[in-house]
């Protein structure tokens, strides 16, 4: 069966280009709307697989979209959220992070230009896992740089969290950083025992917490 | 202090008598004989002692007064020939001209005369106010106590008395000075205008200055790119036949340089307003702002509301600008942002651990914020010494509203009473009141010799009973006329008294 997929964006060309380009990788475009109070329905009563919103949605033209996002995963937790935008910033992040359910994914509109990566993106958010923009996890660690464990860490290690922050599996990252299997479960295992975190089971639950610590530091 | 301050009052009241005589002197040789010298430097010669008047009275009494005199005349520019140019006549130099304004500025100004009425009572004043008491105080010393048994208790009663009504006498001669000696709210707009002509124009530059800064960002980063990106993909579609491998490569550059120019439109959008602004208003913003800065920061804000936006991206630059100066300069490791409401101002306070030393005059950004609140009415207060700790305050007066309707228009239950009393303060004054009392003394009978009655309700009652009741309708009348009136007053009273002066007095609003 496809998955479902909700597109709330106001820009024609992107909105129309997302649908096609989505259709194209074997998703069912069940609503693609333009507002806020629009996409809020759509998402309640479509229950998507997955939705790809924008943040700044008409009518206000303010964070609407990011609103209609959380409001929705408020009655349908872990309703998986693919939030898109012209810019990132760590505090919406946290929001969508906060409630540590996973399913949630905030990149960069520039990302779409990658279609490959932008889809891999798009099955692991539906599959419940996370995909944060690379930008958002370069502020986090840059604005935790002075924190002592992560000072500790090793420039290879450093790239290993970065990955693994942004959501991907052991195994795209053994194949982003052409390492072999074994090599980058030592990097992990090495990194959860200096952030003195508890080595979870699966992908996912891991990155939520590699999360929660860096966010965890700011409050 | 109390006799240091007496002494100090005599001795200036001395001094102000010495000086008189040679005022006048030199007023009545100005416009008597022409000898126009002599009036720039005995104005300015009374504006000291009426300055040193000022000084003491706003210390004693802790109340700023301020002077009152108009802004000094600047300096006469040449017309585009060279020539100076006054009215209808032209100079060769500017010392003419010059000297015509001055002495303009000087006649010209109500605080002058002022100044000189000043001098010619003050004196006299003093003494009046100085004098008798300790007359009092010696005499009660000095009383002959030899003379009966009770003299002497009585005197030192009388002294101890007159020496407790001295302090009582300096406050009511500060009274006096400042009823002469106080701004005018003539000249507190024209220091007004003045300031805001000046906040007017840093206001135009800064943000000519921003327009241009955006204009070069965008011509050298986003449009070169663009250009280059154009390129590139023409250079693609003529390879893409013969080289399709090459044309790729072609076109993964151009998605590189694009991918780069909307970064570089993003930092652009972010130095002009800032997306979380937009989205989030101030306090969000700055919490954004807090938590991209590698510094521990710990903000707390209390906004009921959203500012109105020119205020609110005015006070976000700024706190940006204090952030990045803690992070750069400081080396700060802890800050602390507290953005609070008070009344219709807006506080912030910025507070790091740095080494301190922040100074205004010594560039930092400091005065470039100053210039940015200044178009606000805000201000900046900076303290930090060397070693720190560095806190800086910035006020914004007006954040919530302005200075004019700063007081809220009147609640309904007022204007109702105040309507109910015009509506019906005439009933029980005229009619029941003053007709009635006319009807009753002058006894108006009618065609048939009866006392006519009408509606006077006075008249129906019993002869004991009428003068008492007309007697309460009348000041009942006035009553409900002086709540009508007094209401509206009490509500603006702040604003009234602050538009007040002395030629236009509290009639008008």
């Amino acid at each position: 069966m496809k998955p479902r997929v909700v597109i709330g964006e106001d820009l024609y060309l992107l909105r129309d280009g997302l649908v096609h380009l989505l259709q194209a990788h074997g998703f069912d475009v069940v609503a693609a709307v333009e507002s806020g109070p629009e996409l809020l329905r759509a998402l309640m009563g479509e229950r998507p697989d997955v939705a790809i919103v924008d943040v700044r949605l008409p009518p206000t033209f303010t964070d609407e979209g990011l609103q209609a996002a959380l409001a929705a995963r408020r009655v349908i937790p872990g309703l998986p959220i693919l939030v898109l935008s012209q810019h990132v910033e760590q505090l919406y992040a946290r929001e969508l992070l906060a409630d540590g359910t996973g399913a949630i994914g905030y990149l960069l509109k520039d990302r779409v230009f990658n279609a490959e990566q932008f889809i891999d993106a798009v099955r692991r958010v539906a599959a419940g896992g996370t995909a944060m923009d690379p930008e958002v996890i370069a502020k986090l660690l840059a604005s935790n740089a002075r924190r002592e464990p992560l000072g500790s860490l090793t420039p290879r290690e450093r790239e290993v969290l970065e990955l693994m922050a942004e959501g991907r599996s052991n195994a795209a990252i053994s194949q982003r950083l052409f390492l072999s299997d074994s090599a980058v479960a030592k990097h992990t295992a090495s990194i959860f025992a200096k952030l003195d975190l508890a080595p979870g089971g699966d992908d996912n639950r891991r990155v939520l917490a590699v999360l929660a610590y860096l966010n965890a530091a700011r409050s | 202090m109390t006799s240091r301050r007496y002494l100090l009052l005599m001795a200036a009241a001395l001094a102000e008598l010495a000086v008189l005589p040679l005022f006048l002197l030199a007023v009545l040789l100005n416009f008597g004989l022409g000898m126009i010298f002599l009036l720039a430097p005995s104005v300015l010669g009374v504006r000291r002692l009426a300055q040193a008047a000022r000084r003491r009275t706003s210390q004693w009494s802790g109340v700023e007064l301020a002077a009152p005199y108009h802004p000094e005349p600047t300096p006469p520019v040449p017309d585009y020939d060279g020539w100076y140019r006054m009215d209808r006549t032209l100079y060769k130099t500017p010392r003419m001209p010059a000297w015509n304004m001055r002495w303009k500025w000087l006649v010209n100004d109500v605080a002058s005369w002022r100044d000189a009425l000043w001098l010619v009572s003050d004196p006299f004043v003093t003494f009046a106010l100085l004098i008798p008491p300790a007359v009092a105080i010696a005499y009660g010393i000095s009383a002959p106590w030899w003379l009966h048994p009770w003299s002497a208790p009585l005197g030192l009663a009388v002294a101890v008395v007159s020496a407790l009504t001295i302090p009582r006498a300096i406050d009511l001669h500060g009274r006096w000075t400042r009823v002469l000696l106080s701004a005018t709210r003539r000249s507190q707009l024209e220091v007004r205008v003045r300031s805001l002509s000046r906040a007017r124009v840093s206001a135009v530059d800064s943000q000519a200055a921003e327009l241009r800064r955006i204009e070069r960002d965008l011509h050298d980063g986003a449009q070169a790119r663009l250009v280059a990106m154009g390129m590139t993909l023409g250079a693609a579609e003529e390879l893409i036949d013969r080289d399709p491998q090459a044309a790729k490569v072609l076109l993964a550059k151009a998605r590189d340089a694009s991918a780069t120019a909307l970064a570089e439109l993003r930092r652009l959008v972010r130095g002009i307003h800032p997306p979380v602004l937009a989205e989030r208003g101030l306090a969000d913003a700055v919490r954004a702002l807090a938590l991209d800065t590698p510094l521990d920061v710990t903000v707390t804000i209390d906004l009921p509301e959203r500012l109105n936006q020119p205020v609110e991206s005015a006070a976000y630059f700024a706190v940006a600008e204090l952030l990045a100066n803690a992070t750069k300069h400081g080396g700060a490791r802890n800050v602390t942002i507290d953005i609070t409401r008070n009344g219709t101002a807006l506080r912030i306070t910025v507070t790091d651990d740095g080494s301190g030393g922040a100074d205004p005059d010594k560039g930092s950004g400091l005065r470039g914020i100053e210039r940015r609140i200044a178009a606000f009415d805000g201000v900046l207060a900076v303290s930090s010494p060397a070693g720190g700790p560095t806190m800086l305050v910035i006020d914004l007066p007006y954040a919530f509203g302005t200075q004019e309707d700063d007081k809220p228009s009147m609640p309904k239950w007022k204007v109702m009473v105040v309507v109910f009393c015009w509506a019906t303060a005439w009933l029980p004054l005229f009619p029941q009141g003053i007709v009635a009392a006319v009807f009753k003394i002058i006894k108006v009978r009618g065609d048939d010799g009866e006392l006519v009655r009408s509606w006077l309700l006075a008249l129906y009652l019993p002869e004991a009973w009428q003068w008492p009741f007309i007697a309460m309708m009348i000041p009942l009348g006035l009553c409900l006329y002086i709540l009508a009136t007094v209401l509206p007053v009490w509500h603006s009273k702040k604003r009234w008294i602050g538009e007040a002066t002395a030629r236009q007095p509290w009639l008008r609003r």
